[in-house]
This record gives C-alpha cells, sequence and structure tokens, in this order.
C-alpha cells in the first residue's frame, strides 16, 4: 500500500498540503466585517478535505470507476431489481437546464413545464396501476410504503378506528415488515400454500378486525402470479383492511394487468425499477404511490393539481392529508425520465415491454431446467413463471459440495452480475433470477450455457467455485470482520 | 414508437417453442381472465427519440430556471456552482447504472466512494460515524428522531420553529407512526428562544432539534442549545441538528457543539436543483449509535489475500436481513448524488470550503447592509448570517416579488405561508453564483418596487 498507484488509497490519502482543484471566484464586495460572525461560533480548524488537483481527482474516480460492475457493460440478472437498460436520452433530457436548474420553491406561474410534466406522469402511472389518484412524492420503493402504511393509518383513524397489525407474506421483501414496525404496527406473517401462493386458510385465520392492511407483491417474490388474488382482495376488504400492492414486481404486468382491478387499494412504483431511472450504484430511487377514492383524502401535500383554465399549481390545503414526507416535491429528476421512457414506449411498448420480460423469464427458466442443469438447481415452484423465477441450490450443495453463494462467486469471473441470492428466505440456497426484456435471446442462452459449465465444473473441481472469484479486482472479502471492528472512515493520521 | 426490447418475430416464435406454449399470451395464464385489461392502457403513442426530445425541451422551456433569471431563492435548496468533473463522473456507466453493490468483489468502486463519502461527512460535522447516505433532508430530520426513539424510548420531541417547515412537517407526519409528540420551541429576535428550550425540557423528552444556520439565516449558539439540553437531566435528550454543509467550512462542527446526531441537505454539494431532487441527506451521528444507523454503512477490511478491500457492513441493522426488527427500512437510498457530495468536497478541497463560505459570508453581510438600507426594507432579525437572511417589507411581498420577476430578478422566499407571524419576510439566499452586481441590481429593483408598491398602497388608502 506504499505505492500512490495503489487503487485502494482513498482521495484522503491523495494529495499534498497546499494542492488544490477549486479557484474561488473574486471577492468583489468588502471583506465581512469582524463581528459578522462572532469568534464563539467559528469553525476552529478546517475540515480535513482532501488536498488534490482537478487532474488528479479526475483521474482517482474514474479508475475507482472501473473497479464496478454495470449494467451497460453485462448481464445483469438480479432478481426484484428490475436491471433494465438505462436509456441515454433520459440523461440528455433530465439535464437540460429547465429542468435541473428549476429551483423547487419556483412560484407555480414560473414551472409549467414542470407542473405539467408531473401532472401527466401520475395521470400514467394512475392508469398502469388502475387507481386514480396518484402522489410522486415518495424517495424510494421503501418510502412509497410507509406513506401507504401511514395513509391506511389515517384512513382508519378517520373512521374512529385504532387497529394494531399488519399482515405480510412470509415470501415478502424485507422493506415491508420493516416499514410496518416503523409506522408502529405490529407485523404478522401469512404462510404461503404448495403453489408458491398466498395460504388462503392462513390468511382467514390471521385476518380479523384488528388487521389495518395486508402487503402483497403479485407477482410474489416468487415470480409467480398469484390466481387467488380477487379472494384473497374480499377476505382483506371484508375485515375493513386495506390491500397495499408493493410495485417491485410491476414490470411483469404493465398493460396486462391492473394493482386497482385486483383489488388493491394503494400501490407503489419503483421508477428506478420498471421505468429506468439508473439504480445509480444505490440511488437515487422514486417510489410515487397510486392510491384510491377512499384513500385519496389523506394523500401527501402538496399535490399537483389541473387549474380550470388549463394551467397546474401546486395544492398545499389538503384538511386531511398525512402531511409531508419529505422536503419539496420529490425526486423529479426520476419524474422526467420515468416520463421520457412512457412517451417514448406508450401503451403498446410498455405492454410490448412486459410480455417480453415475462418471455425473456420463461425462456430462460426453459434453458436451466434441461439435464445438467435441472438436477442441481431445480425451479423451486415448476410452473410457468412471471418476469422472475427462483431456483433451489440444494441439491447442488448436496451433491456438487458447492452453495449458492460459490455458484454467484464463480460467475463473476464470467463477466455476469450473479442473481438475487438467499432470497426469498422460504426457499433454500435460493437463486432469484430477472432477465429483463432488455436482454437478447443470445444472452439468455449464454448464461444459461454458462451455469451448465459452472455445475460441470463443479463436478470435477469444486474448489475453483469455492474460492472464486479470481479474476475480480479483489477476492472474498472477510466480512464478519469488517462488522465486528467496523472501520467506516480513512483514519487521517495514514494520510500521505 | 421507440423499443429498447430485442425479440424479433423469429425469437419470439423459437423460444415460445423452447417453452412449449403457443402465444406469448399463454404465458400470462395465471392472470383470470376476469383481471385482464382488456383494453390498450390509456396513454399517449410511443414516440421516437428525437420526438421525445423536442417534447421535454419544450416543457423545459416553460420553466424559468436559475439560468434565466438572477435568482436569491434559497429555503433549503441552493443555485451553487456544479463543476463540470462531476457531471462526467456522475455520467460513467460504472457509477450509473449499477445496483446497490451486494457483490463487493465486482463493486469495490462504488463502496470505496461510500467509505470516501463517509469520511467527508464525519471531517465535515465533527462526528465519528457517517452511514452511506439517506434520501434527503426533511427526511434525514425524520430518521434521527427514529433513533432517538430507538435509543431511549421517550415519546416528546422538541423542534426549533427555525427547522425547515417541511422538516417540521416531515417529523409530524413520521411521528403518527413512531408515537412521537412534536412539540414547538419559539423563536426569539430570529434564534432558538433558549429559555423557552430550558422551560420544556423534561424527563420525557427524547430529543431536541435545531437547524444551522435556521430557516431565517440565523446562525444559532447551537453549543449553548445543546448544553441546556444535556443539563436539563440525568437522562439528556438526544440533540439533533440540521445543517446546511457549505456554511459548516466557517461554522463550529456539531460534533463539538454537543450535537448527537447532525443531519441535513447535500444538495448543495455537487448537486443539481433537480425542481426538488434527487440530491442525498446526509447523517452522522457519534459512536454509541453506531449499530442504530439507518441505511447502508461502508466498512474497510481485507479479502483473503490480504488486499485491502471494502463491503456493506453492519448489516444485521438492515431490513433485508432484520426485516420487523431493522433500524430503519431504507433500501435503495442516493449512491449516486452522495457521490457528487464527495467529489465537490474533494474539489473544493480542504482550503476552498473555507474561501467559499468566506466569499459567501461576504457576499451576504453586503447584501444584507445593501438592502437594508433601502427605504421600506429591514433585517427581519440581527443575528449573524453567512449565506441567507430574512427581511422585512414595508409593502406586499407577493406583489414586490412579481414586480421583480418582471425584471427577471427572483427576489427569494416569501415568508408568510410558513411563517403566518411574518407576512412582510421575505428571505433572501446569496451563493457564488450571485456578484456584487446582481446583488446591486436586486437593490435597485426592490428599493423601487417597495417604493411603487407603498405608493398604490396609499393611494388605496387616500380613494
Amino acid at each position: 500500500m506504499s505505492s500512490r498507484e495503489e487503487p485502494t488509497l482513498t482521495i484522503f490519502q491523495r494529495g499534498a498540503p497546499g494542492r488544490r482543484a477549486f479557484a474561488a471566484p473574486v471577492l468583489d464586495v468588502p471583506p465581512a466585517p469582524d463581528d459578522a460572525l462572532p469568534a464563539d461560533l467559528r469553525r476552529a480548524t478546517p475540515a480535513a478535505l482532501p488536498e488534490v488537483s482537478e487532474p488528479e481527482l479526475v483521474r482517482h474516480y474514474v479508475n475507482l470507476s472501473k473497479r464496478n460492475f454495470d449494467l451497460d457493460s453485462g448481464f445483469y440478472p438480479l432478481g426484484s431489481c428490475t436491471m433494465k437498460h438505462n436509456p441515454r436520452l433520459h440523461e440528455r433530457v433530465a439535464a437540460l437546464p429547465g429542468h435541473a436548474r428549476l429551483h423547487p420553491l419556483q412560484d407555480p406561474a414560473r414551472a409549467q413545464g414542470a407542473l405539467e410534466l408531473m401532472w401527466n406522469l401520475q395521470q400514467a402511472l394512475g392508469e398502469v396501476a388502475g387507481l386514480p389518484h396518484v402522489s410522486l412524492q415518495p424517495s424510494a420503493g421503501s418510502h412509497g410504503e410507509l406513506a401507504g402504511v401511514l395513509l391506511t393509518r389515517a384512513y382508519h383513524e378517520d373512521r374512529g378506528e385504532q387497529r394494531t397489525k399488519v399482515l405480510t407474506p412470509d415470501t415478502a421483501h424485507g422493506t415491508n415488515p420493516a416499514t410496518v414496525t416503523m409506522a408502529g404496527y405490529e407485523v404478522v406473517k401469512v404462510g404461503t400454500n404448495a403453489d408458491g401462493g398466498v395460504d388462503l386458510d392462513d390468511l382467514r385465520a390471521q385476518a380479523d378486525e384488528q388487521v389495518a392492511c395486508l402487503m402483497l407483491t403479485n407477482p410474489s417474490t416468487l415470480g409467480l402470479f398469484d390466481a387467488n388474488i380477487a379472494e384473497i382482495a374480499e377476505i382483506v376488504h371484508g375485515v375493513g383492511a386495506t390491500l397495499y400492492y408493493d410495485g417491485a414486481n410491476l414490470n411483469a404486468i404493465m398493460g396486462i394487468t391492473r394493482p386497482g382491478d385486483m383489488g388493491f387499494d394503494i400501490v407503489h412504483f419503483n421508477l428506478h425499477k420498471s421505468f429506468t431511472q439508473p439504480h445509480g450504484g444505490g440511488g437515487p430511487g422514486s417510489g410515487p404511490i397510486a392510491v384510491s377514492e377512499r384513500i385519496e383524502p389523506y394523500l401527501m401535500r402538496p399535490q399537483v393539481v389541473r387549474r380550470e383554465d388549463g394551467g397546474f399549481d401546486l395544492d398545499h390545503e389538503r384538511p386531511k392529508s398525512i402531511g409531508r414526507l419529505r422536503g419539496f416535491q420529490g425526486n423529479y429528476g426520476c419524474f422526467v425520465r420515468a416520463y421520457a421512457y412512457i412517451r417514448s414506449l406508450g401503451a403498446e411498448g410498455l405492454k410490448d415491454a412486459s410480455e417480453t420480460a415475462v418471455l425473456n423469464a420463461n425462456y430462460l427458466l426453459a434453458l436451466l431446467k434441461r439435464e445438467g442443469v435441472a438436477e442441481y438447481l431445480p425451479v423451486a415452484y415448476d410452473r410457468l413463471c412471471m418476469h422472475e423465477f427462483v431456483l433451489s441450490g440444494a441439491p447442488m450443495k448436496r451433491e456438487l459440495g458447492i452453495r449458492t453463494l460459490d455458484l454467484a462467486k464463480r460467475l463473476l469471473d464470467h463477466g455476469v452480475h450473479p442473481p438475487t441470492v438467499y432470497f426469498p428466505l422460504l426457499v433454500e440456497e435460493a437463486l432469484l433470477i430477472e432477465p429483463t426484456e432488455t436482454e437478447t435471446r443470445e444472452t439468455l442462452e449464454q448464461f444459461a450455457e454458462t451455469i451448465a459449465e459452472l455445475l460441470r465444473e463443479a463436478a470435477e473441481d469444486p474448489e475453483l467455485a469455492r474460492n472464486a472469484p479470481t479474476s475480480t479486482p479483489v477476492r472474498r472479502l472477510d466480512e464478519a470482520a469488517a462488522a465486528k471492528r467496523p472501520v467506516i472512515r480513512q483514519e487521517l493520521a495514514a494520510a500521505g | 414508437m421507440t423499443t429498447y426490447t430485442s425479440a424479433t418475430d423469429a425469437d419470439r416464435r423459437a423460444m415460445l417453442d423452447a417453452i412449449g406454449v403457443p402465444s406469448v399470451e399463454e404465458l400470462f395464464a395465471d392472470v383470470p381472465q376476469a383481471l385482464r385489461l382488456d383494453r390498450p392502457l390509456a396513454l399517449p403513442a410511443g414516440m421516437a427519440e428525437q420526438e421525445v426530445y423536442e417534447h421535454l425541451r419544450g416543457l423545459a422551456a416553460r420553466n424559468v430556471s436559475a439560468e434565466d433569471e438572477v435568482s436569491f431563492l434559497g429555503a433549503g435548496m441552493y443555485d451553487h456552482y456544479v463543476p463540470a468533473v462531476i457531471d462526467m463522473l456522475m455520467g460513467r456507466s460504472e457509477f450509473l447504472t449499477p445496483y446497490t453493490p451486494y457483490q463487493p468483489e465486482i463493486s469495490q468502486g462504488g463502496l470505496q466512494v461510500m467509505f470516501e463519502y463517509q469520511t467527508a461527512i464525519s471531517e465535515l460535522t465533527g462526528l465519528p460515524v457517517s452511514n452511506a447516505s439517506v434520501y434527503e433532508g426533511p427526511s434525514a430530520v425524520g430518521a434521527a428522531a427514529y433513533l432517538a426513539k430507538l435509543a431511549n424510548g421517550r415519546l416528546r420531541v422538541l423542534a426549533s420553529r427555525g427547522v425547515h417547515p417541511y422538516s417540521r412537517e416531515t417529523l409530524t407526519t413520521l411521528a403518527r407512526g413512531y408515537g412521537q409528540q412534536i412539540e414547538e420551541i419559539p423563536l426569539r429576535e430570529g434564534a432558538t428562544d433558549l429559555a423557552a428550550l430550558i422551560a420544556a425540557l423534561d424527563e420525557d423528552v427524547g430529543a431536541v432539534v435545531l437547524q444551522q444556520p435556521n430557516f431565517l439565516g440565523a446562525v444559532e449558539d447551537v453549543a449553548a442549545l445543546a448544553a441546556a439540553a444535556k443539563q436539563s437531566g440525568p437522562t439528556h435528550p438526544l440533540v439533533i441538528c440540521a445543517c446546511d454543509p457549505i456554511p459548516l467550512g466557517i461554522l463550529k462542527p456539531p460534533g463539538e457543539c454537543g450535537v448527537d446526531i447532525a443531519v441535513g441537505e447535500g444538495q448543495t454539494l455537487g448537486n443539481r436543483l433537480d425542481f426538488g431532487g434527487p440530491s442525498f441527506g446526509f447523517f452522522a451521528a457519534t459512536q454509541e449509535h453506531l449499530r442504530r444507523m439507518p441505511g447502508r454503512i461502508a466498512g474497510e477490511t481485507v479479502d483473503v489475500d490480504g488486499r485491502r478491500g471494502f463491503v456493506l457492513t453492519l448489516q444485521t441493522r438492515e431490513q433485508h436481513i432484520r426485516r420487523e426488527k431493522a433500524t430503519s427500512n431504507i433500501c435503495t437510498s442516493q449512491a449516486l448524488n452522495a457521490l457528487a457530495g464527495v467529489v465537490y468536497l474533494s474539489w473544493l478541497g480542504r482550503a476552498g470550503l473555507v474561501e467559499l463560505g468566506e466569499l459567501l459570508l461576504a457576499r451576504t453581510a453586503y447584501a444584507r447592509e445593501r438592502l437594508t438600507l433601502l427605504d421600506g426594507v429591514e433585517a427581519l432579525h440581527e443575528q449573524p448570517v453567512v449565506r441567507e437572511f430574512a427581511l422585512r417589507l414595508d409593502a406586499d411581498v407577493a406583489r414586490v416579488r412579481e414586480r421583480l420577476a418582471a425584471e427577471g430578478i427572483n427576489a427569494g422566499y416569501a415568508l408568510g405561508r410558513d411563517y403566518p407571524e411574518h407576512p412582510d419576510g421575505l428571505l433572501v439566499a446569496i451563493t457564488e453564483r450571485r456578484t456584487r452586481a446582481d446583488i446591486d441590481r436586486l437593490a435597485d429593483a426592490l428599493g423601487r418596487a417597495v417604493a411603487a408598491e407603498r405608493e398604490v398602497a396609499h393611494a388605496g388608502v387616500g380613494a
């Protein structure tokens, strides 16, 4: 680590005292009077930020970028994350100064283009969801979930009811139970039946007047559409609870069926999944919600509204609103991208995207059900899937002595991002695979071939997988040590 | 219509054959017929790329951005200059398009950026523990209050009236779930009323929430307020401070003021205005709260060959492991915006952040002096300010703002809606992009507008 070329030196370990990139604009006013800022409010020593030149800065971060795998470089079948292509048009239009340099508190009369865009996006998302009222405010899926459960709380309280429980299936994303706790409810799990759907008997047994809501993903995290959804809705509504749709898997059903038509009251969208907002290595996201008439009065403030004269405005006067969940109007930059996507594809294109996502998933599943793979990685629920499917690595572990984790790490040596692993929790040694609609047939075939090859390899020499990866910038990392003695910032004594 | 799919008719036939179904529709057999949408979605037809571009450009043209006027609008987001290197780095596929780094071996770039970002935030705030970002400013305040509840279980939260109205409203919204009660501590001469804070403190108070500088631009004596909170009893509340990161270059860091949790809006650190987002929120705390932190945290470790590397760490706090017992439900946060943040702080550098702070201090002092010399314009408070200050106009604020807008000047934020006690209040923000000439132009136009409105008002009274 002594070499200046060492890639893991942080920006804080580069540079030299006095070196800089920034040149301050000229001081064109008198210096501030001494009493402008009393000494006891002042910082005594400057924050120990890096001291680097611009070329040094650029080289550091460009070199760091090369230590990332990304969607533009290769296949990324990460289940439940919908890693579809990110069109570059979206980056171009989002960067137009009229969008990018628009202040969030600009007078609505001088932000008509932005409000019209938001209004149009609300209309489009409402149509896709089959629910008429949309708030774009939440910052991500889990933020949308929190909005949904708080809306549920407001709805029940407005009716004079204090409910205490929220139901989630045992296959749910971890965000669902975490959200329920943050919204002050108790989590109650509902079981899964042999077909991978909600266990109706268990649901009936759990559903009572204390239940505020059932949070459901359909298709589920097993990649299966729950055909009993109408009955589920009836049971949930029968006890006066709301039905919440986790939109993480919306990419399977756009233009084919709608959560609102299935009986859902509240839906969140992940604009960073189905609607192409780039994931950015962990955000930004955007999690708009759509709701039914009975939930509408409680929607967040402010709402974009269309005035009678055709102009647009922000409505801050919503007496029953739950209030705000964040500042301003939400992640507008993400709205621009999602809106550009919807206008590019139109109704026909969105439906084609979902159909092709499901076609690609089923084709890949068919390829993986062939001899040489299926005996080691059987599909968890052997039926047609939606946009993703789950394999179990249990036989592979038993027969070949390698775990799902080992297979995932070996995929890294083949330029493929592994599927989601060890989720859903219900399936032993799970691999959740979501190819998305933007991958070619050839990519899917290559992936299936790679999996078959890695299984053949493991049969001969399981150590290769157990020691994988070997071609990556680093090999397996000691996560236990990282958690035991956390080092979460650069110690500056080591700066050079 | 644009499409990003690649299946040809021949592909589709071959794929359906392999699956063993006759048509794509058959793949949806599990969706009951009664629930199928029997019509196309009611959306406009798809368009070619260039048509979408023109449509989006047309919408952009109907906005008046900070490019189109001389803007003194702030109130939580500010028109700072974003250096070109940030556009280049944020546009790189390797940063733009990966998911959260679940596979560390192929995500070392992003993980190291998080580690560097955490270091920068720790240095800036003077607090040892930072996460890798949360959504944005006001929700970060809410997340901090939730941490306080996890830490001490107490349900009264005292928030200064100087905390951003959106942060207070977000707190109130979230508190309905957490079960906390939010109470306000009033301002006195523009700053948080120390005596009122002391009077409100008791054993049930779990957190005290401050903002630095406060919404009216005043630099608070955070150390004195925090000391009062901590003297309130043996088990004192946590002190949470929402900080504007740029003034922190010259202001005493929260970690040296007795603050337990420092949060804030990160937009000013290299992120665009974007009509309010995406930006990022930062979240830093004292060591004892490490295992209660929300969100992702990157940690240093070694690989099997002993090479330095980075991983997401302390994941047993998080929703995907801990589910209903998680310290937060956050999953996707703001990694790309946080990247902009650390690149910006590195670009400014150790000396640059101070120079920028001093420049803002000088220009803001000049602007405040210049504007308060105008007839009918006075300072709303006399507290120290760094880059934003509040005025009181002896004229209708909305009409004055309209007069300036007609001259291509955005005069600032009208305080009346959020602070009914200041119907005549105007909040003026100065960034390094607003030159002396811009400030002089504002002074000239404001002077004329106030005079004209006073004349109208007097004429109205006379008639």
